[in-house]
């Protein structure tokens, strides 16, 4: 079996080792025209504030590939014909198959505003855009970030390493408004506050302003206001990478439509991570799923079916992580901004606001809990899991939450306050 | 920024970091104490010696004091790796090179060339005839920098560090074992006509400890002789099985040991220069076991010599020699220190050390200590590998989900600390179980680990 991988990203990459494991005699071969090697998005923040070089976001050594026979072409796929099993590389090169597998991952999202396109306008989700940043920042004083999103606050942290002050235009009226409480969003807005980051809640892009040699001298806000910037960072999301796939006879929609064992309309022809549509996502569940955990699980599971062990896509317990500046964010389960009218929602913060602790759950179905957010804290994922898998009462949950403590040692222990205030309102509310 | 051997992409230079007027102060200070160092070593004059030593010892822990609390005391408490690999100074870069020529330059002065230290030794004679009732030698002039950089860099390890409590006890350990165990105490026995003996170091690391030339000497000294030579034989032999079997080997490398508390200190800036590749492992491996049989073989061989009437004659003292020059001159302090700036801060302790090749082997294979990884948590950032003194590929565990066993890790916590996603921990847990790996992560059986 000849399998080629379109994208070395998260997915790809998975897959391709999960082949390599299931049937060891397949020839696999990668292509990309990003970067030579794999390398992990979610670090671009780090090479650009210097924590990090490129070399240190590879998760291998370059050796990897030819020692696992990964073969890797670096180029552009610009055209599949499914009939005939075949694939045109930008270099010119024709690649046949005998199973494909799309993960082409997403392109930052625009939403057409004038001005979008003068220099200085970026999205961050790629090399050649931490390239361009590191170019079109040098030596500016002021950057506006549009999205309240977790790509927004990177790109706040990133600008504020090089004291370059930042905007940052949000527009629910708190930070993430589709995903987080309030109550967390405001230990978030703490965070832009003691990293001075000029946060605007309420307020979108109306357009971007440039001067006459084309590059952005200015941003007007929706509420007419004109900020002066040199630099303007998109962080409104991401949209799949439909462009080999559109040409061809694969079938796409937002994403590239997949079943639930991420198989195309084609034959032989498989989609998975960011780019993927699926046709029936499951209940609570979203149609496209972009984050580097998804990724790496639709990666693992298409590889199964691609060895002819045919595998459905289950994403299992939800689970997420993110650090707002210093403030580390980890959520197991569901957390919704708003718990639905029959989901009840238990909510401590240390008196500091240095961090805090969400659980979810259910009063009418024995009050199950249904998910954590934790700030500034570290919960153990499996243990998290397997209480909401269980559907395990708060009660029991706030008695042993000492075992879901996944703080270093030493570090001041919360379990006590918390179980306090439970039990005050456990009396108020009569659980 | 260096252009990447991935010709895909090149990033452009970033910017220099920017260097306030504040902390050039600072730093003028510290260079100016260098220089005033320098006076002293020239002077031949005692009484203005002196006065320059003085000079140079106020400005220098003034300057890092000054320093450190303005580059990581008055920002908001969290992770602060900004600018790391953009500064030449912790980048490999031109202040990096001088730095380390420096550093190897005084190694190679203090053990073969201390005559040319003379004027400097004896600044230090009133504070040594104070503290041990005897002039100053050229150990003594190592011990007080030595101790001073521990101490003053260990201030600016409890201001960068101090979000992470673990790190902040740890720094405090460090520093009071090396002020207290590792300069006063021994200069204090001294003071009293005891031996100057260091209860924080053992054998294999302080191997004449347990050679019979050194057990020898001891016992000549009386009661209290005995009793160190009890002290070192039962912390050798059975507290270091017990304690890394509890804690891991961390309770001596990264919170007692002197040259680890130089590396947590002094060397912190430059931790993420070790070499996280896989040939550098197989160096490691090579090299440190080496050492490890080495010394168990010269000791061995010295006590079968000592109990079979001296057939070795001269040859004895020599292999004593030859260690002490290659191994505990050369090694540990030549390349282990002064090569910080270049490879890392723990080059010795990872590639020489017999004590961590030992406390390393019962870590792996006789210990409750490992570092967890949270579920399927890990981004692959590589944040965790970088500040890895030890040149360990934490990711690598990290992103299979996988338990983090490895004989090199000296359990300083800086991966847990740096992770943004809150995925390591430190913890002594049941050995049953010990290498299991999250279910949530598969694990794959690529010859990585291998």
């Amino acid at each position: 079996m000849h399998l080629v991988i379109i994208g070395n990203g998260i997915t790809g990459v998975t897959a391709a080792q999960t082949v390599r494991r299931l049937a060891p005699a397949a020839r696999i071969t990668l292509v990309s025209e990003e970067s030579e090697h794999h390398y992990s998005r979610t670090a671009l923040m780090y090479v650009y504030m210097g924590h990090l070089r490129y070399q240190d976001v590879k998760p291998y050594e370059d050796w990897f590939w030819a020692e696992n026979h990964l073969e890797l072409i670096h180029a552009t796929a610009t055209a599949l014909d499914a009939g005939q099993r075949q694939l045109r590389l930008s270099n010119g090169q024709t690649l046949g198959y005998d199973k494909l597998l799309l993960a082409t991952g997403s392109v930052s999202r625009r939403f057409g505003w004038p001005g979008q396109d003068l220099r200085g306008v970026q999205g961050l989700y790629g090399l050649p855009d931490l390239a361009q940043m590191e170019r079109d920042t040098q030596g500016i004083s002021r950057g506006v970030v549009v999205g309240g999103g977790l790509i927004g606050v990177e790109l706040a942290e990133m600008l504020h390493t090089r004291h370059i002050a930042a905007t940052v235009l949000v527009r629910d009226q708190h930070y993430w408004g589709s995903v987080l409480p309030p109550e967390e969003a405001e230990l978030v807005d703490q965070q832009f506050r003691a990293h001075d980051v000029d946060v605007r809640y309420r307020t979108e892009l109306r357009e971007i302003l440039g001067d006459s040699s084309g590059r952005v001298r200015a941003i007007v806000t929706s509420q007419g206001e004109e900020i002066a910037c040199q630099w303007v960072g998109l962080g409104i999301g991401v949209t799949p990478n439909l462009s080999l796939a559109q040409d061809s006879a694969v079938e796409t929609d937002r994403g590239i439509l997949v079943d639930e064992l991420l198989q195309t309309n084609q034959p032989d022809v498989y989609a998975a991570g960011d780019c993927a549509q699926h046709r029936q996502p499951g209940a609570g569940e979203v149609a496209i799923e972009q984050l580097w955990y998804t990724g790496r699980m639709q990666g693992e599971t298409v590889a199964h079916t691609i060895c002819g062990r045919p595998t459905p896509y289950r994403r299992g317990v939800w689970f997420n992580s993110a650090k707002f500046f210093n403030l580390e964010y980890q959520t197991y389960g569901q957390v919704p901004a708003r718990p639905p009218a029959d989901v009840e929602s238990f909510y401590w913060q240390h008196p500091t606001g240095s961090c805090a602790l969400r659980i979810n759950f259910a009063p009418q179905t024995g009050n199950a809990v249904l998910g954590f957010n934790a700030m500034g804290l570290r919960l153990r994922q499996a243990v998290c899991e397997s209480w909401i898998k269980a559907k395990t009462p708060i009660q029991t949950v706030i008695q042993q939450l000492k075992t879901a403590n996944f703080d270093p040692e030493f570090y001041r222990r919360h379990e006590r306050a918390i179980q306090r205030q439970f039990a005050e309102m456990s009396v108020v509310k009569r659980y | 920024m260096e252009l990447t051997s991935d010709h895909s992409f090149a990033l452009a230079q970033a910017p220099l970091p920017v260097t306030d007027a504040t902390e050039k102060v600072t730093l003028a200070a510290v260079a100016l104490g260098l220089l005033a160092l320098l006076g002293a070593t020239f002077d031949a004059d005692a009484a203005r010696a002196r006065l320059s030593m003085y000079a140079a010892l106020a400005l220098i822990s003034g300057g890092t004091l000054a320093w450190a609390w303005h580059k990581f005391g008055r920002s908001e408490a969290g992770v602060k790796q900004n600018n790391l690999w953009l500064r030449a100074s912790t980048s490999r870069g031109a202040i990096a090179w001088v730095t380390g020529l420096v550093l190897t330059g005084f190694y190679v002065l203090l053990y073969w060339f201390s005559w040319t230290l003379e004027n400097l030794i004896r600044t230090l004679d009133p504070f040594s005839q104070a503290l041990r009732g005897k002039a100053a030698d050229q150990w003594f002039l190592y011990g007080t920098f030595y101790t001073l950089a521990i101490l003053l860099m260990g201030a600016r390890a409890l201001w960068k560090y101090r979000h992470s409590r673990y790190q902040l006890i740890r720094t405090v350990s460090v520093m009071f074992f090396q002020l207290g165990f590792a300069f006063l105490l021994p200069g204090v026995l001294l003071f009293f006509q005891q031996p100057e003996f260091y209860f924080s170091y053992f054998w294999p690391l302080k191997y004449d400890y347990l050679f019979p030339g050194g057990v020898t000497d001891l016992v000549k000294n009386g009661g209290l002789g005995v009793f160190m030579v009890f002290w070192g034989a039962i912390m050798s032999l059975v507290a270091t099985p017990v304690l890394t079997y509890f804690f891991g080997k961390r309770w001596y490398c990264s919170w007692v040991c002197g040259c680890g508390g130089l590396a947590e200190t002094a060397g912190d800036p430059y931790r993420h220069l070790s070499d996280k590749s896989r040939a550098a492992w197989r160096w490691e491996v090579r090299i440190v076991y080496s050492v490890l049989a080495l010394i168990v073989l010269i000791t061995s061989i010295l006590w079968v010599n000592q109990v079979y009437g001296s057939f070795l004659g001269e040859i004895g003292n020599s292999l004593n020699r030859f260690y002490g020059f290659a191994i505990g001159a050369v090694f540990s302090g030549v390349v282990g220190v002064g090569f910080y700036p270049i490879m890392g801060s723990r080059v010795w302790c990872r590639f020489g050390c017999p004590m961590a090749a030992y406390l390393g082997l019962l870590q792996k294979h006789f210990s409750r200590f490992r570092i967890t990884t949270n579920g399927g948590q890990c981004i692959s950032c590589g944040n965790c590998s970088n500040v890895c003194e030890m040149g360990i590929d934490v990711k690598q565990y990290a992103q299979r989900g996988e338990p983090i066993i490895r004989a090199s890790c000296v359990g300083c916590g800086m991966c847990s600390t740096a992770c943004p996603r809150g995925v390591l921990n430190l913890e002594n847990g049941p050995r049953e179980g010990r290498y299991q790996g999250s279910q949530l992560v598969h694990a794959d059986s690529l010859r990585i680990l291998s």
